[in-house]
């Protein structure tokens, strides 16, 4: 079976403090440290666990700038076999949609039995590979969090619902698949690994190789700003000592000491 | 003004805040006296009872009724709903696992822009919506521009809108036919949540640890406090994707809805999902290394530190106070 997975790079929130920047357009992108977004990676991991049981190959596609091939390279060196980055001056603005009609253009010049994406960005919408899907007439499920390989063309698939319970589907492919994080436990990267991929060329399409002229985006972010306090939290105040006396006296008035 | 319509998926006869939320939601798009429209598709009694409950809040129903659609399979829904509704509308559905699943495919159906969990609804300004989103876990708002001249679906967090306290209406129901849907995804089972060790929703006191707790070896550290406060341990998302604490333990819409009377909230940064899994209304207590964590904006006690040498000290606090020797 052959897979493709679409990845993202992203400012990597657990290594960040997310803020804005002094004109309130964007957040600051200075010394933001950025990863592969993180479902994206457990995304891979489960590709790379299917073929080793089908055979096959798994391709990683992300669409952006110079910046984001490293996310390509560390995607092989978990043993992924191809890497390719989409990469157009006329796809900077692009949506949600916009993302979609260009590797909808990708996927068709390919042949993919299986495409699957990372269930959300970190500052994104859960949307492209909905959209991806319905543009192929695939179909489509999200939340995915098992995937097992039937005989005939199919997948039984778990989807994660409400209250920690599960939805088990079948599934005709090709399809597109949303993969939830905590599916599998994606394996480690060390130095090691991606400089053994360091060289190893990763071919770069734009639009005229893929045909795709960027339709204006209908869905266009406005600016940033500081999400209201809400009620805002009493913040403790004093060294470590005084802020826990404080605390423990606020369980005992709540109740929580009796 | 594009017409209205919000979709309202099967809730299995639960009255939940649902269609009131919804349809709060459209009328910030088209004022108070629009003309509102709910969808429903289902079979049989089940879907004559969820009819009957929306003719209290929407002026007009559509009814899909096709046995096929007895489980609200996001496949077959979307197809009957892109063969039915009119070009050009705003069709509004709940940001849930059924939402996600639905809408960014039935917006491309309908030629329609989509917006993915909106907040807010600031209002139309010619052929843009202005809206309200959050990024990065609720670490910052955005206002987005959607352009809705040829329609648009917008997926509404559940919760943020305010349920219109309006007088009952009594709507119609009109039976609308599609025809058949062809499944290329079939439901063939549900399986439930396993109960676990722990049953944290029996709990009064619960210490809650996510991303911050860093190591497994550090939940050690809550599971003295719980101990010492006679609570349990339970956790946020990344602490069972990281398989460190059993899915049991999971507090929020994809784990389980707790109603403590105190939450100490552990180097978790509070997503929206998460929260929703937390009801009551219990005294809410957040430690987090980052001040700016979005916890902080919904706790009602906040302290900055690093949990790893904040929780021994609030333990070692709790044992004097109750007079209970140190290990």
């Amino acid at each position: 079976m052959d897979i493709l997975v679409c990845a993202r790079r992203v400012p990597d929130t657990s290594e960040n403090e997310i803020a804005l920047n002094s004109a309130g357009d964007d957040i600051e992108r200075e010394d933001l440290v950025y990863s592969v977004n993180e479902p994206d990676n457990y995304a891979v991991e489960e590709a790379l666990q299917i073929v080793q049981r089908t055979g096959g190959e798994v391709t990683v596609v992300t669409v952006g700038g110079e910046d984001d091939e490293e996310i390509l390279r560390r995607e092989m060196a978990m043993g992924v076999q191809h890497g390719v980055l989409i990469s157009d001056e006329t796809f900077m603005d692009a949506d949600g949609k916009g993302i979609a009609r260009i590797l909808e253009a990708f996927v068709k010049k390919g042949h993919y039995d299986l495409i699957l994406t990372g269930v959300q960005a970190e500052d994104g919408a859960a949307q492209v590979g909905g959209m991806l899907a319905a543009m192929l007439d695939y179909p489509f499920a999200s939340l995915v969090n098992s995937i097992e390989v039937l005989d005939g063309g199919k997948l039984r698939i778990g989807r994660e619902i409400e209250g920690g319970s599960r939805e088990i589907n079948e599934i005709d492919l090709p399809c597109v698949l949303s993969i939830q994080t905590g599916i599998n436990e994606p394996r480690y990267v060390g130095m090691r690994g991606i400089r053994q991929v360091a060289s190893v060329p990763i071919p770069t399409l734009g639009a005229t190789q893929l045909a795709v002229v960027p339709e204006a985006p209908k869905v266009k972010r406005i600016d940033y700003f500081v999400p209201p306090a809400g009620k805002g939290a009493a913040m403790l105040s004093g060294n470590r000592e005084e802020m826990a006396a404080k605390l423990v006296e606020m369980l005992k008035a709540k109740g929580g000491l009796n | 003004m594009p017409r209205i319509f919000v979709y309202v998926p099967p809730s299995g006869g639960v009255v939940d805040d649902t269609p009131a939320e919804l349809l709060a939601a459209a009328r910030q798009i088209a004022g108070p006296e629009a003309c509102v429209t709910a969808v429903v598709t289902g079979w049989g009694a089940e879907l004559d009872a969820a009819c009957e409950q929306l003719c209290a809040y929407f002026g007009e129903i559509w009814k899909i009724a096709q046995e096929t659609l007895v489980y609200p399979n996001a496949e077959l829904v979307r197809q009957a709903l892109a063969a039915v509704l009119p070009r050009g509308c705003i069709l509004l559905v709940p940001h849930n696992h059924f939402g996600v699943d639905l809408s960014p495919g039935l917006s491309i159906k309908m030629d329609a822009a989509f917006v993915s969990d909106v907040l807010e609804i600031e209002g139309l300004e010619g052929d843009w919506l202005k809206l309200v989103r959050q990024e990065f876990g609720g670490q910052v708002s955005t206002h987005v521009r959607c352009d809705v001249s040829a329609g648009a679906v917008l997926n509404v967090r559940p919760g943020a809108f305010q349920p219109l306290d309006a007088p009952p209406v009594s709507g119609q129901v009109h039976d609308v036919a599609v025809g058949p849907l062809a499944a290329r995804r079939r439901y063939l089972s549900t399986i439930a949540a396993e109960a676990g060790d722990v049953d944290i929703t029996k709990y009064k006191i619960l210490v809650s640890i996510g991303r911050g707790i860093q190591d497994p070896d550090n939940i050690a550290i809550a599971q003295e406090l719980a101990e010492v406060l006679g609570g349990a341990v339970s956790c946020s998302r990344p602490v069972v994707d990281a398989r460190w604490l059993d899915k049991s333990r999971q507090v929020g819409s994809s784990g389980k809805t707790v109603k403590p009377k105190v939450y100490l909230a552990c180097g978790i940064s509070g997503s929206f999902q998460h929260l929703s899994g937390i009801k009551g209304n219990p005294f809410l207590v957040a430690i987090n290394k980052n001040p700016k964590a979005p916890i902080f904006r919904v706790a009602d006690a906040g302290i900055v530190d690093d949990l790893l040498e904040f929780l021994p000290e609030l333990t070692n606090q709790v044992r004097e106070e109750r007079g209970v020797p140190a290990k």
